[in-house]
């Protein structure tokens, strides 16, 4: 078994099924992309804000949930999946909502993974920005949640590789989107559990070569985020 | 001259004089300001000047409320209501300034203190043009040299037409060039009317710059005069050997 | 300056624009979900069958393929409307636990023992399964079991059971357990020039051989029975229990075992139709 004929099949494999722009493909790719850059956006609406406030205010039983916060950073994907089955299940709390088995329940499951992540992150960027500006915003006039707010939009490009670290960690997962999602074929099939399931199959030429797309995605995506914040740091300094 | 006086004449609202009694402040078991009694009434520059370590800075900042007090108390005089700050401002020594434009942190500036938006532009270019930075209002703060952030500084504390700037040790850091233009601001901004308050080791920019001398050494009063009779008739032996050039010894 | 703004626009134009289509995507299609097993899916019978449903009565059935056990706590818990398994004494017991009702026949598939070209424990030649069973385990070759809890390894151990042998008490010797689906099973025999036991359909479609081969086959202990079974309405109000009763019904009709016959991987049929045509009890 020659590792590098394997590649080399899975590659040219992989070329094909690009250009022939196959459409089993393309919607795989789609939901990945969609699931995923959702979750990015709702876990950076709370993640932020809540490293920020974190960093900046100080109240009973901060220390626990700045301890939490770190241990949940590497909290393992199946858990997760397997928590957010149970409770969106129909046997389950929130059952009800009928959110088992769709894509909303795989966002859910991605929310909770790197919201974590973004907000530790948030944290210790805002906790070295206060450093430098604090005194600063506060001769100004700046009242505390102005400078939050200030904080967060000055930092914007440090605290951009914190949602990126989140968006990646989210795209490369499987654990938790197979188990609430199910992998259901036009469904909530995405690029990871469609490798698991092929990869399962024995066809390891089609999940080499889904491997290598998803590969080319995080790349495609961390080059977009490398390019931003050079220029931004030319620009602002 | 540019003054716009939009926003109200500040120089009709008077919060001097600025009382100071018995303040202290320790820090760590040590007093590094003690027993400091005095009264700041006019209308002009005061310089706060004496060795490093004497305590200048922290006298500066107390005024501005950036320090809690040990002992004493310090008092502008003054009923006018909030938000307070914007009738007077706080120059530090190192500017920390927005990453973003230069007109865009005095827009920052007007917009913490609830100024109509309809008077952002002129109030701004009068600031810009006072300071000479109208060539520069799109550039990047951060990219500006040492005295142009340092103007910029002192801009955005002016946009607001405070009634008193505090500034500490603003040119400490500058190169002559940079020093004369931070000066030549200070005076235009002083004969228009603003209270000058400023720290500095600086006898010669003391001597430049100064109408009244408070003059400290470690964390005491040691004189508070005048500026021509500081110069010529200094009360303290202290006063004389820092004149003289000589450094002081501790008590 | 002007070029980054429009750039920054224009992605977060097509930022908004993906997630909004992601929540407008929300199902107005009718469809019911199946819960069935990983080999089921992985033959492609269900990838066959469904559409021939789909056309004919409109209703998309979406397939959570997981093992046996999992398969039927999923109907238990009434995220499934319907489940098709095959383990009948598991099936049984659900629909006597209240969470299923009308179990029927459908199909079966069967399972062959695959292991290593030169077959070392010589069972190419046999006649019974379980004969096959007590030479691999008397020979000490190494053994793959799924070990998870599947329909393929409560049959595997059935027939440990017939040949009297204790292979459990040898995992991690010659007996693995693997706690794995049918393909990464058997990529793990492949690895390990071991024996196995899988089901038809998994190894027909199976690529990554290597050496592995084909060793026995054709016994009826190693024949496969499928069931499908309602969940119970009355466990779970929101259970779809009409279009789930349409898929169960078509399945036994004549059109639906037709189609299953007609099933082909590699030019052979693998699963057997032999549904009942007694109408389901309720």
């Amino acid at each position: 078994m020659f590792v590098l004929n394997d590649f080399s099949q899975a590659f040219s494999k992989a070329i094909q099924l690009i250009f022939q722009l196959d459409p089993a493909l393309l919607e795989i790719i789609g939901l990945s992309l969609r699931v995923s850059m959702t979750a990015v956006l709702i876990a950076s609406l709370i993640g932020l804000p809540l490293g920020a406030a974190l960093a900046l205010y100080k109240f009973h039983g901060r220390g626990i949930i700045v301890a939490l916060l770190n241990a949940f950073m590497g909290l393992p994907p199946v858990v997760v999946g397997l928590v957010v089955y149970l409770i969106l299940s129909r046997s389950g709390p929130l059952g009800v909502l009928g959110l088992l088995f769709t894509p909303t329940a795989m966002i859910i499951a991605q929310v909770c993974l790197i919201t974590p992540i973004i907000a530790a992150l948030t944290r210790q960027t805002i906790l070295d920005a206060n450093v430098e500006y604090h005194e600063q915003l506060r001769a100004l006039g700046a009242k505390a949640s102005r400078m939050m707010k200030t904080l967060l939009w000055e930092t914007r490009f440090s605290l951009m590789t914190g949602v990126f670290a989140g968006f990646g960690r989210a795209i490369a997962e499987v654990g938790a989107v197979l188990i609430v999602g199910g992998n259901i074929n036009h469904a909530t099939r995405v690029m990871t559990t469609a490798i698991a399931l092929e990869t399962r199959k024995g066809d390891i030429e089609l999940a080499l070569a889904l491997g290598i797309i998803l590969i080319t995605i995080s790349l495609i995506v961390t080059s977009l985020v490398m390019s931003a914040k050079h220029a931004a740091y030319q620009y602002h300094s | 001259m540019l003054h716009t006086n939009i926003i109200a004449n500040m120089n009709d609202v008077n919060v001097l004089p600025l009382q100071v009694k018995n303040l202290q402040i320790t820090k760590n078991g040590n007093a590094l300001l003690k027993d400091v009694t005095l009264s700041i009434e006019s209308n002009n520059v005061t310089v706060i000047l004496g060795p490093n370590g004497a305590g200048k800075s922290l006298l500066l900042r107390s005024a501005h409320g950036l320090e809690d007090l040990s002992k004493g108390s310090l008092m502008w005089n003054t009923n006018i209501p909030q938000p307070q700050q914007s009738w007077r401002a706080y120059i530090f020594q190192k500017p920390v300034l927005l990453r973003r434009s230069v007109r865009a942190n005095l827009e920052y500036v007007l917009s913490l203190h609830s100024i109509n938006k309809a008077n952002y532009a002129s109030l701004i270019d009068a600031a810009l043009e006072h300071t000479g930075l109208s060539q520069l209002a799109d550039r990047n703060a951060r990219v500006l040299s040492g005295g142009e952030q340092q103007r910029l500084n002192i801009a955005r504390a002016w946009v607001l037409q405070p009634r008193v700037i505090l500034l500490d040790e603003p040119t400490a850091e500058l190169d002559p060039n940079g020093t004369a233009g931070i000066e030549r601001l200070i005076k235009t901004i002083a004969q228009q009317g603003t209270k000058i308050i400023m720290s500095t080791h600086d006898l010669g920019q003391a001597h430049r710059l100064a109408n009244d001398i408070v003059f400290l050494h470690q964390g005491r009063l040691v004189e508070h005069s005048s500026a021509d009779t500081f110069f010529q008739q200094p009360q303290t032996k202290m006063a004389q050997d820092f004149i003289a050039g000589k450094l002081l010894n501790g008590d | 300056m002007e070029i980054k703004k429009t750039m920054y626009r224009m992605s977060a134009t097509i930022f908004l624009l993906l997630i909004t289509t992601s929540i407008v995507n929300a199902d107005e299609k009718s469809f019911i979900t199946l819960s069935s097993t990983t080999s089921t899916d992985n033959s492609g019978l269900l990838d066959y069958l469904i559409p021939k449903f789909k056309n004919k009565t409109g209703v998309d059935v979406r397939v959570i393929a997981v093992g046996t056990g999992r398969a039927l706590l999923l109907g238990e818990r009434g995220d499934a409307d319907i489940v098709l398994v095959h383990h009948k004494i598991s099936e049984e017991k659900f629909v006597e636990n209240g969470f299923g009702i009308g179990r029927r026949d459908v199909m079966y598939n069967d399972y062959v023992i695959v292991g290593p070209r030169k077959d070392p424990a010589n069972i190419k030649q046999l006649k019974h399964a379980v004969d096959a069973f007590k030479l691999i385990s008397q020979h000490e070759v190494p053994f793959i079991s799924r070990g998870d809890n599947s329909g393929t390894h409560k049959k595997e151990l059935e027939l440990w059971s017939l040949a009297e042998v204790n292979a459990q008490k040898y995992s991690g010797a010659w007996y693995r357990e693997a706690g794995a689906g049918m393909g990464a099973t058997l990529n793990i025999a492949n690895g390990m020039n071991a024996y196995t036991m899988t089901d038809r359909g998994t190894w027909l479609s199976f690529k990554n051989r290597d050496d592995l081969t084909l060793l026995f086959e054709n016994d009826p202990p190693l024949f496969n029975q499928y069931g499908v079974i309602l969940v119970n309405p009355e466990r779970h109000e929101h259970i779809k229990y009409q279009h789930a009763k349409q898929f169960s019904d078509w399945l036994t009709s004549n059109e639906g075992q037709q189609a299953i016959a007609d099933f082909t991987l590699e030019n052979q049929q693998l699963f057997f139709p032999n549904a009942q045509r007694e109408i389901a009890s309720h």
